[in-house]
C-alpha cells in the first residue's frame, strides 16, 4: 500500500531525566590510559556539559517566553495558561538536538526554522497551543501525519501512552526515527511514507496533528479518529502558521471544526 | 594631456554597433531576470529590477567621473574590458545571487534577510554597471558625437527588451541568461575591430570566449527555486518527477506525475465526503498555483469528489448550464462542470502551453476535455479558448448561465501574502462588472477563495461585489448575493436577479450535507451563521452584513485589514496591510501574528530602503566628491542657489520619469495581458521615444534665452495633457481594442505611449543644458542626482500605488514636474 514505507522497532528506555547529558556519554574506548588523552577528554567533557547547562537555561527562558505569550493571548485561545503539564515537556525536550547544527543557536528563541527539505520546525509558542489543544492523556494514543524533525512527537511521547508518526520525505523521516532513537523515545514510532491513509494498524486514535500541507483533510484519518477525538492542523506556508484547525469528532460521528488565530487580534478597532 | 593625443588617434569612430549590442543585451537581461525571479520565487520584483538596474548605470557614471582621465587614454581596452565583465557578471552574478540564501518568507523572522536581499540586489546590479560603463565611456570619449552614440544605444536597448520576450518563446531561460553573457563578449569583440586597433587577434580570442557561456554545466545557470514554493514540496513525495517541461514568457510550466503517492488536490473538500479523488498529474506555472489535470475515464461517477466543494454551489442552483470557466488551467473546473450536466463549457486559459499539454500530450490521460473530439459527449460540450480573462470577457458577445472564475492561486502562498505586490484583475470592481454583463436572467457569477483568517479575501471580493452591483444600477444588491464556507474555502454568488426562496432552500441544503457554512443570503438571521466550522467573531456573515448596511464606510475604515475593493487603478488584490496595523502586528510576532502581515510588503519596504542607501553611497558620493574637489580649485566658490535647484530639479523629474514609467506598466498589464509583456513594451516605448525627444529638445536650448523662457513649462503641460489622453483612451481601448491580435496591440501601446514619452524625454537634456551654462562643476551632481532619484523612484511608485492607485502615482508625477519646471537651474 505505501511504497517506501518502513516501520521502526521500539526504542529501549523512556526518556526521565534531563536529556542534555544523555547523547554525551562517552564512547568506549581501548586505550583511553594515555593522561594527556584523558585530560583532553576531561577538558571536552567540562565544556560540553557547560553546553549543556546553557540549553536547560536557554530552553527555561523559552517556557518563560510562552508562558508570557499566553497570558497575553487568552482572549483568544480561550485560557491564561496551558496545561501545565505541555509546559513541563517543553521545558525537558532538547529541542536544540531536532534543528540542523547551523541553526542551534536559535533553537530555542521563540521563531519557527527551516530544518531542510522545504520543512520547518514550528515556534515553539505554535507547538505548545497545538499540543494544549490536543488535550492529550497518559493513555492516548497519537497518530501524527508530518514528522517533520520529530520533535512535535517528541513532545507527544511525554504525554501519551504512544505515538505513531509518518514522514513522507525519506530523509527526514530516517534523521527523526534517528534522533528519536538516540534519545530515548521508545513509545515513538517513525513510518516512512504516505500519511494520507493514516496508520490503521494502531487506530483509533485519541489525537491526531497533521503537520503536511494537504489540500483537504483525508477522510481516512477522519475515520481513524476516535469518537470524542481531536484532530489538530495548522494551517499556512512554511514560517507562517496562519491558524490552527481543530476538529473534534463528536459521539454521534458527525464532525466540526473551530478555527483558531494564534494571537490576540480583533480585525475590528472599537466596537469589539 | 600629452598621452591623450598620442593614444586618441588611434580609435576612428566610435564602437557604436557594440553600443547598441550591450545596451540590447543589458535591457534584455532586466527583463529576463523579472522571468528568473518569477520562477525562484514569487513575484516578478519588476519594481527591484529595474531599481537595481538604473543603479548599476547611475553608479557607473558616478564611477567613471573619477576616471576620466584613463577614459580618454585608454578607451578600447576598458571599453573593451567593461562589456567582457557585462558578459561574466550577467552570468555570474545571477550564479552568486542564487547562492544567497534569501527567503522571503523569514524576511521578519531572521535578522539576516535584510542583509541577503542587500547582497542579492547589489550583485545583480554589477551586470549594469559594466554596461553603463559601456556607455558613459563612449559619451565622454566621443563628445561630438553624442547624438549617434545614443542613437544607437537607444536603439540596441528597445530592440533588446522585444527580442527577449520573442526569444523566452524559443529558449529556455537559462539558455537566454548564457545567450545574454555571450552577447557581452561579442560586444566586446565587436567594439574592438570598430576601434579599427591594429591588432586583430584579441577579438578573435573574445569571439571564442563568447562561446563559453554554452558550455556552462546547465545546473549551474538553471534557476533553483525556493524549497518552499508548491512545485519543490510536491518534488519531496518519494518518485515525484517532472514529466513535461515547457517554457515561454509567460511561465514555465512543469507537469509532475507521482506513481507512488496520489496527488489527491481537492481543495475545500467537505468533512463528510468519502470520496477520493482519481490519480490526478500536477500542473504548475512557475512552481505555484497547482492545477490538477484530473485522468478522466469517462465515468462522471468518478467525478463525485468534485460535488463535494464549496465551488460546486452554484450547479445546485441551475439546470444544464451554459458555463464560462475563466482560468481553466488544467481542467479540474471543466470536469467540474461536465459532472453536473453543463450543456455547454467555454474554458479560457491564457497559457497555450498549458492548453496544448492538456489538449495533445496528456489527451488520452485528461479523457479528451481539451481535444474537441466530436465522438466524446465531454469534448463536444467543451470550447477552449487561449486567452487572457478580462480580455475574453469584454470582447466576448455571448451571455452565459454561469461565470466561474477558478482558484488558481495556492493556499499557502495566498495566505503568507505572497501575491501582496501582485496585480489582479480577475477580482476588480470592473472585473465583476463586466462580467455581470454577460449573465444571462437568473445566470449566476460564482467567484472561489481561499479562507483567510481573520477574514480579509471573502471579505474583499464581496465588497467588490456590492460596488460592482451599486455601479450598475442596483437598488438592493443584498437581493442578489450569497456566500457559503468551507473551513478551507469559501465560494461567492452573484445573480442576476434576486435569489428566489427556492434558490434559498437549496444553498441552506446544499451546505448542510456538506458541514459548509452559508456565510451571507438574503434574509439571513445570525443564528445560522458560524455552526459548522467555529471561527471567532467577526466572521463572514458579520462582515458581509456590515458591507451591505449603512455602516459600511466605518467599518472598512475600522477594519484593521485593507478590505476595500479592489479596482483596476489599484489591482492589488492580496494587498491587506494598513500602516495603521503595522505596530499591532509586529508585536504580535512572538505569538505567531507574523502571518497577518503579507511578507511582500516588509520585502519591498526593506527594497526602498536600500535603494535609498545603495545609490547615495554609490551614486551620489562619488558625485558630491567630484564636485567638491572641484569647487575647492581656486576659481571660485560654487554659486548655493544654483546647486539648490540642480537638486530639486533633478531629483524632481528623475522620480517623475520612473513614477509614470513604473504606473503604465501596471496600467498596460491588463491590455497586454501579461506584466512580462507590459514590462517590454512600455519599456522599449519609452526608451525609444524618451530618446527621439531627448535629442529633438537640443534645438530648443542652443542657449538663446527667448526660446527657453517657457520651454519647461510647455513641456510641463505637454506631459500632462499626453498622460490624461493615454489614460482616459486606455479604458476605451481595452473595452473595444483588447481582442486584436499581440503584435497590433502592441504597436497601439507603442503609439500610446510615444508622445508621453517624448516629452519626458526632453527636462533632463534641457536642464542639463541650463547647468553647463551657469556653472559645469554642477553637471556630474545633476547626473547623480537624477540617478539617485530613479533608483528610488522605481520603488516608491510601487509602495504608492498600493495604497493610492496607479492614477494617484501619474498624478503625483506630474505635480513633481511642476515643482521642477518652476525651480529649474
Amino acid at each position: 500500500m505505501f511504497e517506501g514505507e518502513r516501520a521502526f522497532d521500539s526504542f529501549d528506555a523512556r526518556p526521565t531525566e534531563e536529556m542534555d547529558t544523555h547523547r554525551h556519554t562517552l564512547p568506549h574506548h581501548r586505550d583511553c590510559a594515555s593522561v594527556v588523552a584523558a585530560s583532553l577528554l576531561s577538558t571536552f567533557l567540562a565544556a560540553q556539559s557547560a553546553v549543556a547547562q546553557d540549553f536547560a537555561a536557554e530552553r527555561r527562558r523559552m517556557v518563560e517566553d510562552i508562558t508570557a505569550v499566553v497570558r497575553e493571548t487568552r482572549a483568544e485561545i480561550g485560557r491564561s495558561a496551558f496545561d501545565e503539564r505541555v509546559m513541563s515537556v517543553l521545558a525537558r525536550v532538547p529541542r536544540h538536538e531536532f534543528v540542523p547544527a547551523d541553526q542551534v543557536a536559535s533553537a530555542y528563541r521563540n521563531r519557527p526554522l527551516p530544518i531542510g527539505y522545504g520543512q520547518t520546525i514550528s515556534q515553539p509558542y505554535i507547538v505548545a497551543l497545538m499540543t494544549d489543544l490536543a488535550r492529550t492523556e497518559p493513555d492516548h494514543k497519537v497518530l501524527e501525519v508530518g514528522t517533520g524533525s520529530g520533535y512535535q512527537a517528541a513532545v507527544m511521547a511525554h504525554l501519551a501512552k504512544a505515538v505513531y508518526t509518518i514522514e513522507i520525505v525519506e530523509p527526514l523521516g530516517l534523521q527523526a526515527a534517528q534522533r528519536l532513537k538516540t534519545l530515548g523515545y521508545t513509545n515513538v514510532q517513525v513510518r516512512v511514507g504516505d500519511g494520507y491513509n493514516g496508520w490503521d494498524e494502531h487506530a483509533p486514535y485519541d489525537v491526531i496533528l497533521v503537520t503536511a500541507a494537504a489540500s483537504h483533510i483525508p477522510p481516512p484519518l477522519l475515520r481513524q479518529l476516535k469518537a470524542g477525538g481531536r484532530m489538530v492542523i495548522p494551517v499556512g506556508a512554511a514560517f507562517m502558521v496562519q491558524q490552527l484547525m481543530l476538529v473534534e469528532k463528536n459521539f454521534d460521528g458527525t464532525v466540526s471544526t473551530r478555527q483558531i488565530l494564534p494571537v490576540t487580534f480583533v480585525p475590528l478597532t472599537g466596537k469589539r | 594631456m600629452t598621452g591623450t593625443r598620442a593614444r586618441t588617434v588611434v580609435e576612428a569612430a566610435p564602437p557604436v554597433i557594440a553600443i547598441a549590442l550591450i545596451s540590447a543585451a543589458a535591457l534584455a537581461l532586466e527583463i529576463l531576470l523579472m522571468r528568473l525571479f518569477s520562477i525562484t520565487l514569487w513575484h516578478h520584483f519588476a519594481y527591484m529590477i529595474i531599481s537595481l538596474a538604473l543603479l548599476g548605470y547611475g553608479a557607473s557614471g558616478a564611477l567613471l567621473t573619477l576616471a576620466q582621465s584613463a577614459v580618454q587614454q585608454r578607451f578600447a581596452p576598458l571599453f573593451c574590458a567593461a562589456a567582457a565583465a557585462f558578459g561574466v557578471s550577467a552570468i555570474g552574478s545571477f550564479v552568486l545571487a542564487q547562492r544567497v540564501p534569501f527567503n522571503p518568507l523569514e524576511i521578519l523572522w531572521n535578522p539576516r534577510q535584510p542583509a541577503y536581499l542587500l547582497a542579492v540586489y547589489l550583485l545583480l546590479a554589477l551586470p549594469f554597471l559594466c554596461a553603463g560603463a559601456c556607455v558613459c565611456m563612449a559619451f565622454s570619449r566621443w563628445r561630438g558625437i553624442v547624438s549617434r552614440i545614443y542613437s544607437f544605444d537607444i536603439l540596441g536597448a528597445g530592440a533588446g527588451s522585444l527580442a527577449i520576450v520573442g526569444l523566452l518563446f524559443v529558449l529556455s531561460p537559462q539558455d537566454a541568461l548564457r545567450l545574454i553573457g555571450a552577447l557581452g563578449f561579442a560586444a566586446a569583440a565587436v567594439a574592438w575591430l570598430e576601434c579599427g586597433r591594429p591588432r586583430r587577434w584579441p577579438a578573435a580570442v573574445l569571439m571564442a570566449i563568447a562561446g563559453l557561456p554554452f558550455l556552462l554545466p546547465g545546473s549551474w545557470v538553471a534557476p533553483v527555486m525556493s524549497p518552499y514554493k508548491g512545485l519543490s514540496q510536491t518534488l519531496q513525495i518519494p518518485q515525484a518527477r517532472v514529466v513535461e517541461e515547457r517554457s515561454s514568457p509567460l511561465g514555465l510550466v512543469s507537469v509532475v506525475e507521482s506513481p507512488g503517492t496520489p496527488l489527491r488536490y481537492a481543495p475545500g473538500l467537505s468533512l463528510n465526503a468519502t470520496a477520493e479523488p482519481p490519480p490526478q498529474l500536477g500542473v504548475f506555472v512557475d512552481g505555484e498555483g497547482m492545477s490538477a489535470l484530473t485522468r478522466f475515464d469517462g465515468r462522471r461517477e468518478s467525478l463525485a469528489h468534485l460535488g463535494q466543494m464549496t465551488s460546486a454551489l452554484p450547479y445546485h442552483l441551475l439546470r444544464q448550464p451554459r458555463v464560462l470557466v475563466l482560468g481553466a488551467g488544467a481542467g479540474a473546473d471543466v470536469l467540474q462542470a461536465h459532472y453536473h450536466g453543463a450543456r455547454q463549457v467555454d474554458a479560457v486559459e491564457l497559457n497555450p502551453q498549458v492548453v496544448d499539454i492538456v489538449r495533445r500530450q496528456f489527451a488520452t490521460y485528461a479523457g479528451g476535455i481539451y481535444s474537441g473530439d466530436a465522438d466524446s459527449d465531454l469534448a463536444r460540450t467543451v470550447r477552449v479558448h487561449v486567452a487572457e480573462a478580462r480580455g475574453f470577457v469584454a470582447a466576448s458577445k455571448q451571455r452565459y448561465d454561469l461565470i466561474h472564475v477558478a482558484l488558481l492561486d495556492s493556499s499557502s502562498a495566498s495566505s503568507a501574502g505572497l501575491y501582496a505586490l501582485s496585480e489582479n484583475y480577475l477580482y476588480t470592481v470592473q472585473a465583476l462588472q463586466d462580467d455581470l454583463r454577460h449573465l444571462e436572467r437568473g445566470g449566476l457569477l460564482a467567484i472561489t477563495r481561499w479562507v483567510t483568517l481573520p477574514p480579509r479575501d471573502a471579505l474583499k471580493l464581496f465588497a467588490a461585489a456590492v460596488m460592482a452591483l451599486e455601479r450598475s444600477g442596483v437598488a438592493d444588491p443584498a437581493s442578489r448575493l450569497a456566500l457559503v464556507r468551507s473551513w478551507q474555502t469559501s465560494t461567492l454568488l452573484v445573480k442576476n436577479g434576486a435569489f428566489s426562496s427556492e434558490d434559498i432552500v437549496s444553498i441552506k441544503a446544499f451546505c448542510t450535507e456538506r458541514s459548509f457554512d452559508v456565510a451571507f443570503y438574503p434574509g439571513m438571521k445570525a443564528q445560522e451563521a458560524n455552526r459548522y466550522n467555529v471561527v471567532a467573531p467577526p466572521d463572514l456573515f458579520d462582515g458581509a452584513t456590515a458591507l451591505l448596511g449603512p455602516g459600511r464606510d466605518e467599518f472598512l475604515q475600522s477594519y484593521k485589514f485593507q478590505i476595500a475593493p479592489a479596482t483596476d487603478d489599484e489591482p492589488h488584490f492580496f494587498h491587506f496591510f494598513k500602516w495603521r496595523s503595522l505596530p499591532e502586528l509586529l508585536s504580535l510576532k512572538e505569538q505567531g501574528g507574523l502571518p497577518l502581515l503579507e511578507w511582500g510588503y516588509p520585502v519591498l519596504v526593506a527594497t526602498f530602503a536600500q535603494a535609498v542607501l545603495a545609490s547615495l553611497l554609490l551614486i551620489a558620493a562619488p558625485a558630491a566628491w567630484v564636485t567638491w574637489a572641484g569647487a575647492r580649485r581656486p576659481a571660485s566658490v560654487l554659486p548655493a542657489g544654483l546647486r539648490r535647484r540642480v537638486l530639486v530639479y533633478f531629483s524632481a523629474i528623475g522620480v517623475a520619469f520612473m513614477f509614470i514609467e513604473i504606473a503604465f506598466i501596471q496600467k498596460f498589464v491588463l491590455f497586454l495581458s501579461h506584466p512580462l509583456y507590459a514590462v517590454a513594451v512600455v519599456l522599449f516605448s519609452f526608451l525609444l521615444f524618451a530618446g527621439i525627444g531627448s535629442a529633438a529638445s537640443k534645438r530648443w536650448h542652443d542657449g538663446s534665452a527667448p526660446v527657453l523662457r517657457h520651454a519647461e513649462l510647455t513641456v510641463v503641460a505637454a506631459i500632462a495633457l499626453s498622460a490624461a489622453l493615454c489614460l482616459s483612451l486606455l479604458p476605451w481601448l481595452f473595452q473595444n481594442a483588447v481582442a486584436l491580435p499581440g503584435p497590433l496591440r502592441i504597436v497601439i501601446s507603442a503609439a500610446l505611449i510615444a508622445p508621453l514619452a517624448f516629452f519626458m524625454g526632453t527636462p533632463f537634456p534641457m536642464g542639463l543644458a541650463r547647468v553647463e551654462a551657469g556653472d559645469s562643476r554642477l553637471v556630474p551632481l545633476a547626473w547623480a542626482v537624477n540617478g539617485c532619484a530613479s533608483v528610488t523612484g522605481a520603488v516608491l511608485a510601487t509602495l504608492l500605488a498600493i495604497h493610492f492607485g496607479f492614477t494617484a502615482v501619474v498624478v503625483a508625477a506630474l505635480v513633481l514636474y511642476a515643482v521642477a519646471a518652476t525651480s529649474r537651474p
